[in-house]
């Protein structure tokens, strides 16, 4: 499903597009989120925000889910469902950033 | 729960709440419902101002039904609390969710609306949880905000200003532990001045739209910030612990050396204490048949009830550990993260990893993890979840198979002396429950209960000191909960067997076992469970061990007991029961009590979450059937190698 996302955004883009391709601690920034209206509000909820930093975190052992950094907690998705959360890179990404 | 006793001393401080104690004009007694998101500490303050012992532990979704309890003002009038499932808003995506959402809005129908409300929400996350406030506040009952984990705030170097926060919410706030205790008696002054409150309604504040997350969460960083929030450090034990839990390699490694760890200790630590408490109770039995008269009464003390009962009894302290090691997890945050680790292969097998953490607390009883399946918000995951959680190693399947795998696996060393056989031979028993669950789960999820793709979205709880206290408690609960089945279910049982195994009297005296009503009984299922290698003996065993699985142990204590067997009175159960059965038979039986469903309280569970017999009765008949031909063939394979 990774592909299909990629066929959509276009592939002359450069830098990734959803939070499934960062790295660990890439900081991002969410732009949307392309899920249905029921799972996007949970998300919401949980601080999946646009216009708010995610910081991506570590993944399960063997692949699995990934945990991230977002709003004051760390909430776990599957690989999937992070595909579908769209991000621009932070500003700051490559700076140290206090506070 | 000494501090809901006696005359306040702070009494006069108060505003003066509580020097008016008009109740409604009817009789009913005041309900404040505690809401707040999950894990922010909601049925630690229930427990705390009620005395009751709801279930505690770290990661979100523990509490799944509602559950009222009193608590004792000072001022002595009672107010009836209710604990609540955990939610992020009140728009419910899972069962328990939906539970909260309803009691709140008084559309259950057994259950009264709410007078006022307590929500707490974890002061180390304030930004975030305060989100909750605007549904909530927009109810228009009364409501205390507690923003809880004080200690840990402080610790972390995080402050806020309540004063601040209450004039903007226009109404009280307070900074709590609940786990510590601080800051309850601003809870008590609420709950006292509740009844005032109540015939006048608080002011409204202007909420934002509720449908708008955005909005909502603009409108609490807003709030956040009047009140001078600052957020604390990051938790760093907790990033660091998750280098080490997630790390792809040492990961696993660790998973795997607490497993091992906690079987061969459950073997080796458990066995002093076990052995000892049997000597006790051989005896006690001693002592029992020196003083008192030979009577039938004797016979149904000696050989009934105490060889009944205590030869379950015995098993206390593996049960114990058992349930310390669920506890250490389940209090420290670990869970979370075994149920993330663990998505991967669930969703394999067409489930998902917050199928995991109700699995995972089967390993204690299935009915407790039949109802935490109301976190799986896809109702055909969730069902297909309840199908497989009675195949998990219960703890009442542990008697059964530490007396058969002691009797019969040798104390082989593996490993170089870390593990040994019979360790290794519990460890795979675990293993093929496990191994069952999830094949089953698979076959129900590509036939009867297909769904398209389930998510998986969970929130990491920071780890956490198991306290020595939450701990105890546990173990003490556990113990009362397994001496009271022992004090009834086995003990009723042992009677009514030592009664059966006590008639028809022939000629006067008391028939040999073989002719008596139990015997009739158990040499009528014989022929059914021959092909298994088991005798009418164990077929009166599997007969009682319907009413719990632990009770086919006590049974087999009778028996021999009323049999006058020698090597019981010396040796113990053990060598009793390898005069009844082979090994093949022994591992058939291990088998059998792997798959079979003796258990009619996870039956009745069943129905009441899947609404039917229609579930409870499949999953009988496709348990039982799994139980006989998975045993059948353990006995002939056995047999053929064991020659
Ligand atoms: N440090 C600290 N920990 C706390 C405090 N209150 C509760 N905890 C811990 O927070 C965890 C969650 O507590 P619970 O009472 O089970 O939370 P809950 O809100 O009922 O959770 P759910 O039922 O899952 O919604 C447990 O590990 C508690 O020991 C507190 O004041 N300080
Ligand atoms: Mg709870």
């Amino acid at each position: 499903m990774d592909s299909a996302n990629r066929a959509a955004i276009g592939a002359s883009e450069p830098s990734p597009r959803t939070l499934a391709e960062l790295a660990t601690g890439e900081r991002c920034i969410l732009e949307r989120l392309d899920l249905p209206e029921g799972l996007a509000r949970r998300l919401m909820e949980l601080g999946f925000l646009p216009g708010h930093e995610i910081i991506p975190g570590r993944r399960a052992p063997g692949g699995g889910p990934r945990v991230f950094q977002v709003d004051g907690s760390e909430v776990a998705l599957r690989e999937e469902t992070a595909a579908r959360l769209y991000v621009r890179l932070h500003p700051e990404s490559d700076v140290a950033v206090t506070s | 729960m000494s501090d809901c006793h006696g005359a306040s001393p702070r009494a006069g401080l108060l505003p003066n709440p509580s020097i008016l104690p008009p109740r409604p004009a009817n009789d009913r007694p005041i309900i404040v419902a505690i809401v707040g998101p999950p894990n922010a500490g909601k049925s630690t303050l229930f427990n705390r101002l009620t005395g009751l012992r709801q279930k505690v532990a770290n990661f979100p979704g523990v509490t799944v039904e509602h559950r009222m309890g009193k608590a004792k003002l000072k001022d002595n009038h009672e107010v009836f609390l209710v604990d609540l499932p955990g939610v992020y808003s009140l728009h419910p995506r899972a069962e328990d969710e939906q539970v909260t959402h309803d009691v709140l809005k008084g559309e259950r129908g057994d259950f009264p609306k709410p007078d006022a409300v307590i929500l707490i929400l974890d002061a180390t996350n304030l930004g975030r949880h305060l989100v909750l406030a605007a549904p909530i506040l927009d109810l228009g009952l009364p409501t205390l905000v507690l923003l809880n984990m004080a200690d840990d705030l402080e610790q972390r170097g995080g402050k806020v200003d309540i004063a601040a926060l209450s004039s903007d919410l226009n109404t009280p706030v307070a900074l709590i532990s609940a786990s510590k205790g601080i800051g309850i008696e601003r809870i008590q002054q609420f709950l006292m001045g509740t009844a005032a409150r109540l015939n006048a309604p608080p002011a409204r504040i202007e909420l934002p739209v509720l449908q708008d997350v955005p909005k909502c969460r603009q409108w609490a960083a807003k709030l956040g910030a009047q009140a001078s929030y600052r957020a604390p450090a990051p938790p760093l034990w907790t990033r660091r612990l998750d280098a080490v839990f997630l790390h792809p390699v040492a990961g696993p490694l660790v998973f795997a050396a607490v497993v091992v760890a906690v079987f061969q200790s459950i073997f080796s630590w458990a066995k002093p204490l076990m052995d000892s408490l049997q000597g006790v109770l051989l005896n006690f039995g001693h002592w029992l048949t020196t003083v008192l008269p030979d009577s039938p009464w004797r016979s149904l003390l000696v050989d009934g009830i105490l060889s009944g009962v205590g030869s379950v009894v015995v098993f206390l302290p593996q049960i114990l550990l058992l349930f310390l090691f669920i506890g250490i997890l389940e209090d420290s945050g670990y869970l979370a993260r075994a149920a993330l680790i663990a998505d991967r292969t669930m969703a394999k097998f067409g489930l998902q990893g917050k199928s995991f953490i109700p699995l995972l607390s089967a390993y204690a009883c299935a009915v407790p993890a039949v109802m935490a399946t109301r976190v799986i918000e896809n109702k055909r995951d969730r069902i297909a979840t309840i199908m497989i959680a009675p195949l998990m190693t219960c703890s009442a399947r542990l008697p059964v198979y530490t007396l058969i795998i002691a009797a019969f696996i040798p104390n082989i060393p593996l490993a170089g002396g870390f593990f040994s056989l019979p360790a290794a031979t519990m460890l795979s028993l675990y293993i093929l429950g496990f191994a069952a669950a999830i094949i089953t789960a698979r076959v129900l999820k590509s036939t009867i209960l297909q769904s398209r793709g389930s998510s998986f979205i969970l929130e990491m709880p920071p780890y956490r000191w198991p306290t020595l206290q939450s701990l105890s408690l546990r173990l003490l609960d556990r113990a009362k909960i397994f001496l009271k089945r022992a004090g009834t279910v086995i003990l009723l049982v042992a009677v009514l067997l030592w009664v059966l195994a006590h008639l028809p009297l022939e000629n006067g005296k008391t028939p040999p076992l073989e002719h008596s009503l139990a015997g009739m009984v158990g040499k009528g299922i014989e022929p059914a469970i021959k092909p298994l290698g088991f005798n009418w003996k164990i077929g009166i065993g599997l007969i009682t061990s319907l009413a719990a699985r632990e009770v086919i142990v006590g049974t087999l204590g009778t028996i021999y007991g009323i049999e006058g067997d020698e090597l019981q009175q010396s040796k113990g159960l053990q060598a009793a029961v390898r005069q009844d059965l082979s090994t093949a038979g022994a591992v058939a039986l291990l088998i059998f009590f792997a798959f079979a469903m003796q258990c009619f309280s996870t039956l009745a569970v069943v129905k009441r979450e899947t609404g039917g017999w229609r579930w409870p009765a499949f999953q009988f008949g496709y348990m039982l059937a799994l139980a006989y031909s998975g045993s059948w063939i353990a006995f002939h394979i056995t047999r053929y190698f064991l020659g």
